[in-house]
């Protein structure tokens, strides 16, 4: 099925815009679109006349210029007649934002839906969604621009049976420089599902890492899951809502999903190499980390810091979580306090971790970095960059970047989310290394890497 | 495509909606595991016999379609080493609720583990592998995968469990063949895998793992509700 109308459409039909209150979910979605995408848009309601002295259609059947995508936002008794329309205009995919089915017990109307679109080949993601974000392209959630933060263009791929989730993960994602391709929420996925949109980011170019919130799957459909997880040759996502006998019932008055036990989906995630995440907080390290390294390692991690007690701690926090610092060559040892400077010599911690201490500047941390990537024994370096020392220069981040290119390892650095020390944030993650908010964070970045499959 | 003889032993069993003891044991030795010797019988001559030619101790157990866990009700005997303890025990296990017949088997020791198989909604027919034996609940020392394994997920199964050090010996015991290992639960992921309409879940508990082999002693298979 061809999807590529429905993510990137040039024309867009808003159905149900209204007349007379600017801030239904369809006019705030035909407004932002309008004015702030390149997507042509169109403004559908029967009434017709004119939205903000612009021509408002009485139906999809009127607009002289071929759809490719529709926003049906109408009370769900009148979605089927809206949906015929489209298929009748030759529209190549909607998005039904409207409520009031599966998830409030109209099973039958949903299926009535679900029943014409196969009929005709016509895919729609929800209902009961917030539908698409493709940065600088389209944008169908139904929040008005001054209110959410919009990650940049990346190369994650979000997919979320919550709306409400899938909003919130966006703000994680800005705010950890993480960009995405798209971003659906698929609501009751009466349609299009976690399957399908794994095939479409499989293919996808833009993509190099798929993050699921998935709730449950239907009878027989996690297998199916896992083995179009495994054939898509990206690393895979999961963060998994219903664990908890509690939570299952939350999920099944959420959005109508049956939620399956949580041993077997866990156990089996991790059997099939997909990265179960435990919460948001790991959801967006995994996708930070992923979205620079696709590459799995094994677990062994150098790390190199400017304090003895950070290094103590991300050692403490890597055996928490499954990976091992291994001893260094004792070469790596000679050549590295062979070559920092005269002052730190005799004062530095040789080993792993690696304390440079505070007295070091960036000419040390450099050297220390490409013989602690060259070490035949670690697979991931941890830089734990704490800035304020003088001798760490405002450079030290690109610097350390051209190091982990250089050497061909993936390189993970924490520095402490301040405004003051943006640039060197900047300094890597301009050049694709990911930086963690916390020492933790950096050593989660890792473990994602250790969850993919080593290819 | 499913053993003739298995298809009958499950479809005979459709009505009672579970395959108890000797059958379901009969389905795992007609997909090549491995099964304790044992005598199914009423007659304490034929059981004696079996005791006398066993070469160490032997177990007797009720048979009966009534009794779904046996441990509830006494219904499994170990240890049994003279005639006079298992006349008195068939008798006993002949008084029991429903009791067809006792089934006398050779005793195996080794580790004891559990092999489970699930039919899950979302993934379909699961192995499970754990710490066996009638505490299984309380440990749940258990690792899932989904079926059919390959020998990979077997490794990584054990590796996954707290008690991995009792499959490679602890304390100068015995650990367990794992390449036996691994050809049970592969074959047993392929049997559940043609089974997956017909069943709901399986328990081999306790499957006795010894340097050599891998004894299913005890199998239930539950069937999936018509």
């Amino acid at each position: 099925m061809e999807l590529k109308y429905l993510f990137k459409p040039s024309t867009m039909a808003v159905i149900g815009v209204s007349t007379s209150q600017d801030n239904h979910p369809a006019n705030v979605i035909y407004t932002k679109n309008n004015l702030r995408y390149p997507v042509k848009t169109f403004p559908v309601n029967p009434k017709g006349g004119m939205l903000h002295r612009e021509k408002l259609y009485r139906s999809i059947a009127d607009i002289e210029e071929n759809i490719d995508m529709a926003v049906i936002a109408v009370r769900a008794e009148f979605v089927p007649k809206v949906m015929e329309d489209c298929i009748q205009k030759g529209v190549k995919g909607a998005v039904i934002v409207s409520g009031g089915f599966a998830e409030a017990g109209n099973r039958a109307l949903q299926q009535r839906l679900t029943d014409m679109a196969r009929e005709a080949g016509f895919p729609f993601v929800g209902p009961n969604c917030l539908g698409i974000y493709a940065p600088d392209h389209v944008d169908t959630f139904f929040l008005p621009g001054e209110r959410i933060i919009r990650p940049k263009k990346g190369n994650v791929g979000f997919i979320s049976q919550s709306g409400g989730v899938l909003v919130d993960q966006m703000v994680k994602f800005a705010g950890q420089g993480i960009g995405v391709s798209l971003a659906v929420s698929i609501g009751n996925k009466a349609f299009l599902r976690e399957t399908d949109m794994l095939d479409w980011f499989a293919e996808d170019v833009e993509t190099k890492v798929i993050a699921f919130y998935v709730e449950g799957f239907e009878k027989g459909e996690g297998r199916l899951f896992i083995q179009k997880a495994e054939q898509c040759g990206k690393p895979v996502v999961v963060l998994k809502a219903g664990k908890s006998k509690k939570g299952m019932e939350a999920v099944s008055s959420h959005t109508a999903s049956l939620a399956g036990d949580y041993r077997v989906f866990s156990d089996i995630m991790k059997q099939h190499c997909v990265a179960e995440a435990d919460n948001e907080y790991e959801l967006t390290s995994f996708c930070e980390a992923l979205s620079c390294f696709q590459k799995g390692i094994q677990g062994h991690i150098g790390v190199l810091s400017l304090s003895g007690g950070h290094g103590v701690i991300a050692v403490d926090a890597c055996e928490l979580h499954g990976m091992t610092v291994p001893r260094l060559d004792p070469k790596t040892m000679e050549t590295i306090r062979e070559k920092v400077s005269p002052a730190i010599r005799n004062i530095i911690s040789l080993g792993n971790p690696l304390d440079l201490t505070g007295s070091s500047v960036d000419n040390d941390i450099v050297t220390a970095a490409t013989h602690l990537a060259r070490d035949k024994g670690i697979e991931c370096l941890l830089a734990l960059l704490i800035p304020y020392s003088p001798g760490v220069s405002a450079d030290i981040g690109a610097k350390l970047s051209q190091v982990a290119r250089n050497e061909g390892k993936p390189m993970i650095a924490y520095v402490p989310n301040e405004e003051k020390y943006r640039i060197i944030i900047e300094g890597f993650e301009l050049n694709d290394i990911p930086v963690a908010s916390s020492v933790d964070g950096a050593v989660l970045m890792a473990k994602a890497l250790k969850r993919c499959r080593p290819c | 495509m499913l053993k003739k003889k298995i298809r009958t032993l499950i479809e005979a069993h459709k009505d009672l909606g579970w395959v108890p003891e000797p059958s379901a044991k009969a389905i795992m030795k007609a997909q090549g595991l491995d099964i304790p010797e044992f005598v199914l019988t009423n007659s304490f001559e034929k059981a004696e016999q079996f005791l006398r030619k066993s070469k160490g101790p032997v177990v007797a157990k009720a048979v009966s379609k009534k009794i779904l866990h046996k441990t509830e009700y006494q219904a499994v005997v170990t240890g049994i080493t003279t005639s006079r303890r298992l006349k008195k025990e068939m008798e006993r296990l002949q008084g029991l609720e429903g009791c067809e017949a006792v089934l006398v088997e050779e005793m195996v020791q080794g580790l004891e583990v559990i092999v489970g198989a699930k039919n899950d909604f979302q993934f379909g027919p699961v192995v499970v592998l754990g710490i066996g034996g009638t505490s299984v609940e309380i440990y749940n020392d258990t690792a899932i995968r989904m079926a059919p394994l390959k020998p990979g997920d077997v490794f990584s199964m054990v590796d996954s469990l707290k008690a991995k050090a009792l499959f490679s010996g602890y304390r100068g015991r015995d650990g367990v063949n794992m390449e036996v290992l691994t050809y049970t639960l592969v074959r047993f992921s392929h049997l559940i895998m043609t089974l997956e309409k017909d069943m709901d879940s399986v328990d081999l508990n306790p499957v006795i793992c010894t340097k050599d082999r891998c004894i299913i002693a005890d199998a239930r298979i539950i069937l999936k509700k018509a």
